[in-house]
């Protein structure tokens, strides 16, 4: 039997089954006093199973799982090495822009043109909606925190402040709120987004400028805090935001420039038409961000914040800036999310929306603005079919078991995310051969 | 060109430098020696902005930049070469290059083609990022890039740390060059004997202190230096 445990195949396939059986009691039915063990024995019985294969109790499933992961484990052990050497190399040429621009441009024309037709082609009501609430929104969420995480290496975790402010402040200038609107005039939603994006801004920078000196981690907790402030103000400044019950009398959209008239409705497809104007705006603004003289300070800090103010660059004002950049896009995320739905409520405004887009940063690839974009349409669309069409047993607040063990099976196989930034992808590589060291964020360790 | 007085430094409750106070003047090129622990490095650290002192003074071309940040000196024309020399790991030759010249307005296309005149080996290497260099190159590249912000003093923390013999060789005979095209050097060195060949004056650090400073060949000579620095080197 020792023999056994000393064994490292066995040692995997046991850790297999281990995990498959945690997952197994974590996602089953509870069990009760007459039949404590349901979580294993229960049956995925549904009459659409697979072959009759899940009409079979839950453990014959979760074995056969088991089984696979311990393969793939193994194979991942065997060959792994030589995959990632493979695409460390691919990924470490630098890129020859010149003669592949044609392309890049092709794929973009090509990618708009589908966006474009995506209402089209996607009729489902419930996904049309998804479309704006749950996928839009979310991809401007993520490449606004993308500037922050990815592009400045900053984390964090007070995201959502942002949104909300950005949320309430659509609901107070259009007189949603039971305080009285600016100058007490009820304004177009249209100027709720300069406003938003200023008093995000603000926020960003009032919050930044002090907290900003401090190690990664203390921002972290910083940040942390301050969502939470700004989740318990919205539930308790009764008199200003309407406490918990938030407000349900936000009004749309509305266009009104001489002849032309134009109200934003309940159906989504106009939302989504507005919303990606507004994301295409945002992905050029950070496309040439990433590449201009700040995007290079961004870099500096992140690999080396003194070698960068060695030549001249100074750290608080640029990761200022990155804080405020970020937060303005959330800002700006909470007009339209505030605008469609008509409603806010602070208990919408919670640090797991914080950590959700984190993570469709993190899934898609750190300062890769292709990685995010793609990391959070994959994450939401995944969540959004999971909740439209669940799997038998599926229960929404399961969604994040699944979000937590893909995010652990990317850590191991793709750490940089799906779409690496080609840098990022570089500094884990060094840090595994123990050159130059990891980001802060994904450590904790600043040099 | 830089006066320091009575400068003193603390780490917290470690007092690093009691009161130092040296010149460096136009055109030299000054050696600070000392053993591990002494204080060099704060030194420069504070000659950079990346420590300010909690009292003492340091003078500037006659300007006062005691308090002075960090991200200001290379404007001001103080150039720093870090201990480690700390280049960028993930950005290429050419990038980390580019980064020196951030605070800079303009045009600055000549000075890169002067640098790949003096390091040659990093014209080769330009396509390369940083981490992936030798020790010897990425030593270069650090020198390089505080050249690119156009110091007129030039600190480096170190530069033959670490390396093989000859590249020393080859790195001291470019500080040498540096010197000669106008830009003030003040060099931190373990490497006493071959610091004090190139150099025209050095000073000797002793636990936060300078305990004395002289003209190079009065140092290579001096009884105090060759028994604690010198060592074996001075039979050779
Ligand atoms: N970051 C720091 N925190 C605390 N003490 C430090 C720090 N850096 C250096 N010291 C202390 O300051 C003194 C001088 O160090 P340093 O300037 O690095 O010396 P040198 O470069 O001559 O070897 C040493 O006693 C060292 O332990
Ligand atoms: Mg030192």
């Amino acid at each position: 039997m020792k023999r056994y445990f000393a064994n490292t195949h066995f040692k995997r396939l046991m850790s297999s089954v281990a995990a498959m059986a945690i997952l197994e009691l974590m996602t089953g039915p509870p069990g009760s006093a007459l039949d404590p063990t349901a979580g294993f024995t229960g049956s995925f019985g549904e009459a659409s199973s697979f072959f009759g294969l899940f009409r079979t109790q839950r453990w014959v499933v979760f074995l056969f799982i088991a089984f696979i992961m311990f393969g793939l484990w193994t194979s991942w052990l065997t060959w792994g090495a030589q995959v990632k050497t493979a695409t460390t190399k691919a990924m470490s040429v630098p890129r020859s822009v010149s003669h592949k621009q044609p392309v890049r441009w092709g794929v973009t024309l090509v990618l708009l043109v589908v966006a474009l037709l995506l209402p089209h082609l996607i009729t489902d009501p419930f996904w049309q909606a998804a479309m704006v609430e749950q996928i839009a929104v979310y991809v401007l969420l993520a490449l606004g925190l993308n500037v922050v995480v990815g592009f400045a290496g900053l984390l964090d975790l007070g995201f959502v402040a942002f949104y909300a402010i950005g949320a309430y402040t659509t609901a107070w200038v259009t007189g949603a709120l039971p305080t009285a609107a600016p100058f007490g005039i009820h304004f177009n939603n249209f100027y709720a987004i300069p406003i938003a994006i200023g008093l995000a801004m603000g926020a960003g920078i009032i919050l930044g400028a002090p907290t900003l000196r401090l190690r990664g981690d203390y921002l972290a907790i910083v940040t942390l805090g301050f969502g939470e402030i700004i989740t318990i103000f919205a539930n308790n400044l009764y008199g200003i935001t309407g406490g918990s019950q938030g407000t349900k009398t936000i009004p749309h959209f509305s266009l009104h420039v001489g002849p032309v008239k134009y109200l934003w409705g309940l159906t989504p497809v106009p939302y989504y038409y507005l919303t990606i104007v507004f994301v295409i705006l945002f992905l050029i603004g950070f496309r040439l961000l990433e590449h201009s003289r700040v995007g290079r300070a961004w870099t500096a800090i992140r690999e080396d914040e003194v070698a960068a103010e060695s030549v001249g660059i100074n750290p608080l004002k640029y990761k200022v800036m990155a804080f405020a950049i970020g937060a303005s896009t959330a800002g700006f995320a909470g007009v339209v999310t505030a605008s469609q739905s008509n409603t806010i409520f602070p208990s919408s405004f919670t640090l797991q929306f914080s950590i959700n887009i984190l993570v469709l940063v993190i899934f898609g690839g750190m300062g890769s603005i292709t990685g995010v974009v793609l990391g959070a349409i994959v994450i939401q669309t995944g969540s959004m079919y999971l909740l439209h069409t669940p799997p038998a047993g599926y229960q929404p607040q399961d969604l994040y078991i699944y979000l937590g063990a893909l995010l652990v099976v990317m850590m191991i196989f793709r750490p940089a995310g799906l779409v690496p930034s080609r840098r990022r992808h570089r500094e884990i590589g060094l840090a595994e051969a123990g050159e130059g060291h990891m980001d802060e964020v994904l450590t904790g360790d600043t040099p | 060109m830089l006066e320091v007085h009575d400068a003193v430094v603390r780490y917290g409750a470690i007092t690093a430098l009691h009161g130092i106070s040296f010149e460096v003047a136009q055109g030299e090129i000054v050696a600070l020696l000392g053993a591990n622990g002494a204080g060099k490095t704060t030194t420069l650290r504070m000659l950079s902005g990346l420590h300010s002192p909690q009292s003492g003074q340091i003078i500037f071309e006659g300007q006062d930049v005691t308090t002075t940040k960090a991200h200001q000196f290379t404007s001001l024309g103080i150039g720093h070469v870090p201990e480690g020399r700390r280049i960028f790991p993930q950005m290429t030759v050419e990038e980390n290059l580019e980064m020196g010249a951030f605070g800079r307005r303009g045009s600055y296309s000549d000075d890169m083609e002067r640098m790949y005149q003096t390091f040659p080996i990093l014209k080769e290497r330009r396509k390369l990022i940083g981490g992936n260099l030798s020790g010897g190159e990425q030593q270069m590249l650090a020198i390089g890039r505080a050249l690119m912000g156009q110091p007129r003093l030039l600190l480096l923390d170190e530069p033959s740390m670490g390396l093989a013999p000859m590249i020393v060789e080859t790195i001291f005979r470019i500080i040498g060059e540096i010197r000669d095209s106008g830009t003030t050097v003040l060099v931190v060195e373990q490497n006493a004997a071959q610091a004090l060949r190139l150099a025209d004056r050095g000073y000797v650090m002793e636990n936060g202190r300078i305990v004395f400073g002289d003209s190079a060949s009065n140092l290579l000579t001096d009884a105090r230096v060759r028994a604690v620095y010198l060592g074996e080197s001075a039979d050779s």
